[in-house]
């Protein structure tokens, strides 16, 4: 186990190097400066090194078999009470309840877990002066990849197209920005992209993969795919939604408020 | 030293919260559906232990190494006032980080197998791995040209909805002509090009920029990078399953 901790800690120093080396590079031969803070920041790449190797090595050593597990295991022809060679068609879709289930929870739970979307969360905290809460836009972005998931999987078991639920995604999304508050814009697009990473995208791969291998008529090869793009999608569409209801909720305060005070200045007139 | 513990205190606990829903998510559905105990019980917790000291040390890097670097490169380019700089920059680090992603590794030997049993590419060792490389390459050279455009468009101004819809419009366009087993790939390839050490990144080199140039608004404006680095994979790998299919 050692040995092994030892060598994912390694590889995941392999994956950062270059992108260090370059960073560093390109410091020093065109901007031609001293990087500034230079011990600190060696001393923050150690941590960034060791935090995702011990990250990935506990993640594989607890989460991942089990995770694994469990989507093969409801994902089981056996357990599924379907058979390989009958048409998909026949089932109802309350046979894949507990799927589907698994994929909403895991969805939302693994989202909240992603080290990428805590960082751009930080970031959006600190840059828009605490209008954007931390927690909130999490949750925001959970929801999404929930829904996501489990619509993904839904897409999986009926065999519908795929680019037919990620253009009627499109739709939404650009519908919802004619109407969205500005300052979240940028933002929502880009929390597609973070939240499909070193958690998420292992486990709802192998969901994927197993609802595929386990259905009739499917290939796993090219039917297992589509998952990934599905989480990238909804979180868009959820964090829009989030800040459209809280700009809503926000003006209808707003317009009680002032709706209240003039009604008392009326009052406060009447009584002189 | 005892402020130091006292953060990787508060940090820890932090970690411990995030980590919460899927462990419940994992142990309610092992006791409601297989109703059977975990085994191993042991080695899980400390499992989870190792997770949750590994997150809290990578927040600690992020906000040590991470951010700072991004936005003290963004901050240094725009004070040499080069955009060509600049662009090579966004460029290289996009191009590099995406070849170096593992994610993508696998992700594109997935893709060759499924090339291979569609008959789009003769089913042997060596055409397969020279599939592989060719999509990763095909990724990597459309996240480098997905983080020149965007800064850009942090550059100039330009409107993010406009070039993100102009995006969707050319994914549907490419959709209708692609062939149907690059499609459920290409479409996956989006999301997983941005990884963890490469988003925070990004992100700050997006805000730094905004925030040194003038008459940009680094939340409006600093954002929005990650966006074009997954939207445009999704265009050029289709293409390339139609240039090998067609060729």
């Amino acid at each position: 186990m050692m040995l092994s901790a030892a060598r994912i800690v390694i590889a995941t120093a392999g994956d950062v190097l270059p992108i260090v080396l370059f960073i560093f590079g390109f410091y020093v031969l065109v901007i031609r400066e001293p990087l500034p803070h230079f011990g600190r920041i060696m001393t923050g790449l150690v941590f960034v090194v060791m935090g995702l190797g011990l990250f990935l090595v506990g993640l594989e050593q607890a989460l991942f078999p089990l995770g694994r597990l469990m989507a093969e295991q409801l994902t089981a022809p056996e357990f599924l009470g379907t058979n390989p060679v009958a048409d998909a068609a026949a089932y109802s879709w309350e046979a894949f309840i507990w799927v589907y289930m698994f994929a909403i929870a895991i969805g939302f739970s693994t989202t909240i877990a992603e080290p990428a979307l805590l960082a751009v969360a930080l970031k959006a905290n600190e840059v828009s002066g605490g209008a954007i809460s931390v927690w909130g836009l999490r949750v925001a972005v959970a929801i999404g990849a929930a829904v996501g998931v489990g619509l993904g999987c839904y897409r999986l078991v009926s065999g519908l197209p795929l680019h037919y639920f990620i253009m009627a995604g499109y739709v939404a999304v650009i519908i919802q920005t004619i109407w969205a508050p500005k300052l979240i814009i940028a933002l929502a697009y880009d929390s597609g992209g973070v939240t499909t990473s070193t958690v998420t995208v292992p486990l709802i791969t192998a969901l994927g993969l197993g609802l595929a291998e386990a259905l009739p008529g499917r290939n796993a090869l090219l039917d297992g795919f589509g998952l990934v793009a599905f989480t990238c999608l909804f979180p868009i569409i959820a964090v829009l939604g989030y800040a459209q209801l809280s700009a809503y909720t926000a003006s209808r305060a707003k317009k009680r408020k002032s709706a209240t005070a003039s009604s008392e200045e009326l009052r406060s007139v009447e009584e002189s | 030293m005892g402020s130091f513990l006292s953060d990787f205190w508060k940090h820890a606990k932090g970690s411990v919260r995030d980590l919460t829903p899927i462990v419940l998510v994992i142990g309610i559905f092992q006791f409601l559906i297989f109703r059977q105990p975990v085994s191993g019980a042991v080695s899980l917790a400390i499992g989870a232990v190792i997770v949750v000291v590994g997150l809290t040390f990578f927040i600690y890097g992020l906000e040590l190494a991470l951010f700072p670097i991004g936005e003290t490169i963004a901050h240094a380019l725009a004070r040499k006032g080069s955009a060509a700089m600049v662009l090579t920059f966004a460029f290289l680090l996009g191009f590099g980080t995406t070849m170096a992603e593992p994610s993508l590794t696998a992700i594109a030997k997935e893709a060759s197998n499924v090339a291979a049993s569609a008959a789009a590419i003769p089913d042997t060792e060596e055409s397969r791995k020279n599939y592989a490389l060719g999509l990763r390459l095909t990724v990597a050279l459309s996240v480098g040209i997905a983080l020149v455009l965007g800064v850009l468009r942090i550059i100039f101004g330009w409107s993010l909805p406009v070039m993100i819809i102009t995006g969707y419009v050319l994914v549907i366009l490419v959709t209708a002509v692609a062939p149907d087993d690059i499609v459920g790939i290409a479409y996956d390839s989006g999301g997983v090009t941005t990884s963890t050490v490469t988003v925070p990144l990004v992100t700050a080199l997006g805000i730094g920029l905004a925030s040194s140039l003038r008459d940009r608004n680094p939340m409006t404006d600093g954002f929005g990078l990650i966006a074009f680095a997954s939207l445009t994979p999704m265009v050029f790998v289709m293409i390339y399953g139609g240039v090998i299919q067609w060729i």
